[in-house]
């Protein structure tokens, strides 16, 4: 888990504290402006944001612009990248300007299928999947290698991400999934929203079993939901996403003018909840185009104030 | 088989409107077992574009002929004949018997009446299923024998992906998910430690990105 990088995330994170991070979804248009918009709400009240690399595959500024923008506001940027769009070249050479930028920290991804965007029409690349990407970072860091096995004059030495899913299905080879995870490189994991805590539990539990727990560092993620027509959404139209029943009755059960409140009530509860579990080493808070509510729920959730690790 | 699936007749007629003699030539091999171009596709496309011109208040003849094999050039000779006598072809093979035909007749227009889809199984009546990419490096023996590089929508090596569920795919309810499908082919097998294994990116060379390919047989020169 040594990346070498100077990145506040990997100094909480092997530093044992238990980190926190949001999301900023780069805008679809080319103003920098709406990335710091975002990205003030954010400040001081997390450790590092992941930028998102044309997320649900509709085109938006790219997670380097925008991760730059975050770097200049002093914010810590997480790269998003997929393989969706890029091939080995695209990306490797990306990741090399990345760090040439000042970006500490990749989340590898294979990203959602064109079909669910804005152009369903394109051709997807996927020259190689999210745990090739991994192992291609891994090298470059510990080897100072490129994937042809040239040497690097100045390799990247990314801190390295990776997402994981205990929502979805086989659920018994999810495990199996994260521990190919971990030895392909990751040395953090961002989880998919979490709203099923039992499977969660389930979940991290075989981790734990298997010595995941000590090898990675995993950060739950949580997005506060705004209505019960939002949390119906979810458990049914977003791929791979777990929302029970009582969870979104309990959102229809208060008036509409409060359920953003209990929304977050919700999402609170869930974070007290994810701070017990032993192997949970953070959250990761996606309020998807609702920035300005994270600052409120680190507060509330006792988060306060970031640890300002020594450079 | 080569699965392929005829174009429609406006598309068709289109295509073919320029000229006044048209051959449709069927192939009796692949397409034929997918009912896109053998003998009897062949002679009820005729018909409907006979129908069709007529309608339009247009002569135009068209003629029928079905050879066993269109890329291959011993079958194409036999067809040499229909063709001379027509001003163009409609060729209701596959891609690759629309442009062996095209390479020894090369003065005439040759056009295709079908849309080469990909290569698959006939799953049940009426359903052809992609199985099989041509990707030309087979892994098959480490995947259970479903191949995910031509059924999972993201060609994961690695996968599932986080979007699978109730062994469905995200793309298409109706899909199978791959990797649901190999986790359950090795779980049979006893070999789900396959899972565990680390594959390495693919070789694309061996696909077709480093051009077209060629296979020499030296044993089969003559």
């Amino acid at each position: 888990m040594k990346s070498n990088s100077t990145g506040r995330l990997e100094k909480i994170l092997t530093g044992g504290g238990f980190a926190v991070t949001a999301e900023c979804g780069p805008p679809r248009g080319a103003d920098a402006e709406v990335v710091r918009k975002k990205a003030e709400a954010l400040k001081g009240c997390v450790d590092a944001v992941n930028v998102t690399d044309n997320q649900t595959a509709i085109v938006r500024m790219s997670s380097i612009a925008a991760s730059t923008h975050l770097l200049a506001m002093g914010l810590e940027p997480v790269m998003q990248m997929v393989t969706r769009d890029r091939n080995r070249i695209a990306l490797q050479s990306d990741i090399l300007g990345a760090w040439s930028l000042g970006i500490r920290n990749i989340l590898c991804l294979s990203g959602d299928h064109q079909t669910f965007g804005s152009h369903p029409e394109a051709l997807n690349v996927f020259d190689i999947d999210s745990m090739n990407l991994l192992r291609m970072v891994l090298e470059m860091r510990e080897d100072g290698k490129d994937m042809s096995g040239f040497e690097l004059k100045t390799p990247p030495r990314m801190f390295i991400g990776a997402a994981a899913n205990p929502f979805a299905d086989p659920f018994e080879y999810r495990v199996i999934r994260l521990a190919k995870k971990i030895d392909a490189g990751a040395d953090f994991i961002q989880t998919q929203c979490v709203y099923n805590m039992d499977r969660f539990r389930d979940w991290i539990h075989m981790a734990r079993e298997e010595g995941l727990t000590e090898k990675v560092h995993i950060m739950a993620g949580v997005t506060p939901l705004k209505s019960e027509g939002m949390a119906r959404y979810m458990a049914k139209r977003v791929a791979g996403m777990d929302v029970p029943e009582p969870l979104i009755k309990r959102m229809g059960a208060v008036p509409k003018s409060k359920a953003s409140e209990e929304g977050v009530t919700i999402c609170l509860e869930t974070i007290a909840q994810l701070r017990e579990i032993k192997g949970v080493h953070g959250i990761h808070i996606m309020a998807i185009e609702w920035e300005e509510i994270v600052g409120e729920i680190v507060e509330s959730a006792g988060l306060l104030p970031r640890p300002q690790p020594e450079s | 088989m080569i699965v392929g699936e005829q174009k429609s007749i406006a598309e068709i007629k289109n295509i073919v409107s320029p000229y006044k003699k048209v051959l449709i030539l069927g192939c009796g091999t692949c397409v034929k077992t997918c009912f896109a171009g053998g003998e009897d596709e062949v002679a009820v496309l005729a018909s409907a574009l006979r129908l069709a011109f007529k309608k339009d208040g247009r002569r135009i003849e068209v003629e029928e002929f079905t050879v066993e094999r269109q890329c291959e050039d011993e079958f194409v000779q036999e067809s040499a004949e229909a063709i001379a006598r027509n001003e163009s072809v409609l060729s209701l093979a596959c891609g690759a018997g629309v442009q062996a035909i095209a390479r020894r007749y090369e003065k005439t227009p040759v056009l295709p009446g079908v849309n080469t889809t990909f290569l698959g199984v006939l799953e049940k009546h009426g359903l052809f299923t992609e199985e099989c990419s041509g990707c030309g490096d087979c892994q098959l023996a480490v995947f259970g024998a479903v191949c995910p590089f031509t059924r999972c929508a993201k060609k994961l090596l690695n996968g599932p992906c986080g979007g699978s569920q109730e062994g469905k795919c995200e793309v298409d309810p109706d899909t199978e998910c791959a990797w649901s499908l190999i986790i359950y082919r090795l779980k049979l097998l006893g070999q789900l430690d396959n899972l565990r294994a680390y594959v390495p990116p693919k070789n694309w060379c061996a696909s077709g990105a480093c051009g077209p390919r060629k296979l020499i047989r030296e044993d089969h020169v003559l």
